[in-house]
């Protein structure tokens, strides 16, 4: 196991200049079972390290005694706030190794319902942020948005959270039948809500001071972490998998890429409002030109993939969300690999909070919108 | 009137027993200190109740429902349940600071009550001379009770919210005290029922001759009580709960009812020192057709609502803004209020310097009378109204020129929009920007 290494120079609290404090694994704002060692001086945040594992579950491992079609649920409780953007990674990476074609209905349901997780995530997002930065009445207003997301996903899925979306070669029912009617109406009021949040933060002066030039990231530093998703947007990279190496039906979406300029907490934090915006873009237009047919391909009794490897990636919430996979042509894989989002965006937070205080340690922490279950897996 | 008809048979009972002197001076100031304990602590549950009612309309939900109607019996049953909750006391924390620590935080912010006029007469305890040093001086020692709770516990978390409080507190109890000068000037006295009679007697509220001391003092009250935004001591996503992290059971809630008290003790006295205290006019006619004590309650209710209304602008700050920063804190204190707060002093002391000046300046009459404050005819009034109203954007234009250079001080053009990358479809969207 990874051994912290961080200790004050003096053996007590009182001869030393520096103090250690222990943040988390059950802190509130850690955003589940981080564990964060700081050394202070004063209240100057002068190292870091992060001790992660608490939520480890071997999923990785356990795939590889699954078939193929078995492992789909595993897959949504990596990212249990995105469970449907994780899902489309295992379904879209098994189908493209074994060639599937996918009737274009399903790509279309694919890209509304991950677009409307997206949203989802954002707002979850959104609201713990906020409250870590102390404005509690975001946190509710955020939650009751997020709610008509996750009514749809009951209805289409069965579950709220760990939906287990879709079959490999399309998915397991069509869009139900009020889907149309629910998700126009949430698409027409959505912009309404976000401006509300708007109004609350974007020009608070509070919220600026705590926002605005707090743990920047320069575009360099960045891409040589290896940074991704709105993490990497907001320090000016404009990269987006939807767009370099479209997906589902997100080559026919006609959308935006905001990019951010000074790499700040403010910056991420206006990145991913307007990703919302964009969101909510796309699903307006799929919606309008959602096919008619069927919503699944035809598939043989048992999926083997052939043998060989395969990567594959799509835009999550988090950042770039890929599943390596090698398979061996038997009815199990060889060997998966997950190549987790805020795991790697979390590599930059001792870069991101030396110097700065611990109460901006919680905010680096929340721009990070880092999920645990993803990190452990 | 039937309502105070015991009142007099109590007297008389009590008279077969004692002397007129001890009823008096001992046993009538008992019953009324029976009295505001019990008032104030049923005061501090119901605000903790209205707190959760107003929070819940303003994000959309309903708040206490379930304890009574619409939840009005919730602060008795949230007291039932912290009274049998475990009173944990960490192995090894100092105990007998750790025990007496809640203590000191509830009685200072309950004895501030002892000279806070609720109204005429008999609806105050004791109106001391020095009423409003008492109250500065009382709720300063509420500072003691976080840094020993925050020491004693031996918990880093508890030991960086008291150290923050410590700090804080005794930054902003500068400005506030020095943010009250202001409305002395015009009261000529520190008794809080004289600044009472002060302005009943000018027949105007401080608030008018005093906005920027207003302000001040309000800024500074709610970060004297570690409110939202400025409640860092117990910023729970930092320090878990600050210097109360420890405890549990009865002791945490006597935290709890100290903070509101205290709360409820800014609120008071800025009902007092700038909102004119019970005085509202036209109550006085009661007095002066003989219902005296119907006039004393209805003083008494008067003094309630402002208070309240007061209570009302904490509770909507504290829902509605995020948390400042540590050292943001330190800076809007020393640099900002601390600051206006002098600018006030100077600004005020010239409008009084004024107002006597031209007092027989071309046959001009500003000065009505001085007795026990500075009575003003209507001349005066609209001249300290506008030099009061002139020194607001004065000491805002002084204020900008002393933290011209601060990081924070002009945000909005610090930050810079996003832009939108459309990339045309079908072509690579790699693009990075040049640094």
């Amino acid at each position: 196991m990874h051994q912290v290494e961080i200790a004050t120079t003096q053996d007590t609290l009182l001869d030393s200049p520096e103090m250690v404090l222990n943040m988390g694994p059950q802190h509130p704002s850690t955003h589940g079972v981080l564990r964060v060692v700081l050394k202070l001086d004063g209240e100057t945040v002068i190292d870091l390290d992060c001790d992660i594992g608490y939520l480890h579950r071997g999923m990785e491992k356990i795939a590889e005694n699954r078939m193929y079609t078995m492992i789909a649920p595993y897959w949504d409780r990596l990212d249990y706030i995105a469970a449907v953007s994780n899902g489309l990674v295992w379904v879209e990476t098994v189908e493209q190794m074994m060639g599937l074609v996918v009737p274009p209905r399903a790509h279309y349901l694919r890209t509304i319902l991950t677009e409307l997780n997206r949203i989802a995530s954002h707002l979850l997002w959104l609201a713990t942020h906020a409250l870590d930065i102390g404005a509690v009445t975001v946190l509710l207003w955020a939650l009751r948005e997020r709610e008509e997301i996750l009514k749809i996903f009951e209805r289409q899925f069965g579950a709220r959270l760990t939906c287990h979306a879709w079959r490999v070669g399309g998915m397991t029912n069509d869009a139900y039948d009020d889907f149309h009617k629910d998700v126009r109406q949430f698409v027409n009021n959505f912009p309404k809500r976000l401006d509300e949040y708007e109004t609350v933060l974007s020009e608070n002066r509070i919220w600026l001071s705590r926002t605005v030039g707090i743990g920047v990231i320069s575009a360099a530093d960045a891409i040589a972490i290896g940074l991704s998703g709105p993490a990497l947007r907001g320090s000016g990279v404009a990269w987006d998998i939807r767009k370099s190496r479209p997906y589902a039906a997100y080559g026919e979406m006609d959308f935006d890429i905001p990019v951010g300029e000074n790499g700040d907490t403010y910056d991420r934090y206006l990145v991913r409002l307007e990703e919302m915006r964009q969101s909510r873009r796309i699903i307006d237009q799929a919606l309008e030109n959602l096919p008619d047919g069927p919503v699944n391909a035809k598939l043989p009794k048992v999926v083997k993939p052939p043998v060989g490897d395969y990567y594959h990636s799509i835009e999550g919430p988090k950042g770039e969300i890929g599943c390596y996979l090698v398979s061996d042509g038997s009815a199990q894989p060889w060997r998966v690999r997950v190549r987790p989002p805020s795991f790697v965006n979390l590599q930059a937070l001792k870069q991101m909070c030396l110097g700065h205080l611990v109460a901006d340690v919680v905010a680096i922490i929340g721009t990070l919108d880092i999920v645990l279950g993803e990190i452990d897996r | 009137m039937l309502l105070f008809g015991p009142i007099n048979v109590l007297n008389d009972l009590l008279l077969k027993f004692f002397s007129a002197d001890t009823i008096n001076y001992f046993v009538w100031p008992l019953i009324q200190i029976g009295l505001v304990v019990t008032l104030v602590a049923a005061w501090v549950a119901y605000a903790t109740y209205l707190e959760r009612k107003i929070s819940a309309f303003m994000q959309a939900r309903l708040g206490p429902m379930r304890v009574g109607p619409w939840g009005l019996l919730q602060p008795i049953a949230d007291g039932i349940k912290l009274l049998a909750k475990e009173d944990f006391i960490p192995e090894k924390a100092d105990r007998w600071i750790f025990f007496f620590a809640p203590y000191i935080a509830v009685a200072s912010a309950f004895i501030v009550f002892s000279v806070v006029p609720f109204g005429p007469d008999w609806a105050v305890i004791a109106d001391v001379n020095i009423g409003l040093l008492l109250v500065l001086a009382v709720s300063s020692v509420g500072v003691l009770a976080l840094i020993l709770a925050g020491w004693s516990s031996n918990s880093k978390y508890a030991l960086l919210g008291g150290l923050r409080s410590s700090a804080q507190m005794v930054s902003y109890e500068v400005a506030m005290g020095l943010s009250l000068i202001g409305a002395l000037m015009f009261a000529r006295t520190l008794s809080l029922s004289g600044m009472v009679y002060a302005q009943g007697s000018d027949s105007i509220w401080y608030i008018v001759y005093q906005p920027a001391g207003f302000l001040i003092f309000l800024i500074s009250g709610i970060a004297e009580n570690n409110r939202a935004p400025f409640d860092l001591p117990e910023a729970e996503s930092e320090l878990v709960a600050g210097f109360h992290t420890e405890y549990s059971g009865m002791r945490w809630s006597l935290f709890f009812m100290a903070e509101y008290a205290a709360m409820v003790v800014v609120a008071a006295v800025a009902a007092t020192v700038y909102l004119g205290g019970w005085y509202f006019p036209f109550v006085d006619r009661l007095e002066q057709n003989g219902y005296h004590n119907l006039y004393v309650v209805v003083s008494l209710l008067v003094f309630l609502i402002k208070a309240s209304v007061i209570l009302y602008i904490y509770f909507w700050l504290r829902w509605t803004l995020p948390r400042f920063r540590y050292d943001q804190l330190m800076d809007i204190g020393w640099k900002w209020l601390i600051p206006s707060a002098l600018i006030n002093i100077v600004l005020t002391a010239f409008a009084v310097f004024l107002v006597q000046a031209l007092n027989g300046w071309r046959d001009m009459k500003t000065i009505e009378a001085v007795n026990q404050g500075l009575n003003l005819t209507a001349t005066g009034k609209i001249i300290m109204f506008v030099t009061g109203l002139i020194s607001v954007f004065i000491t805002g234009a002084l204020l900008s020129r002393i933290n011209w250079r601060s990081r924070d001080f002009n945000l909005k053009t610090q930050r810079r929009n996003i832009r939108l990358v459309n990339v045309a479809k079908g072509k690579p969207a790699v693009e990075a920007v040049q640094q």
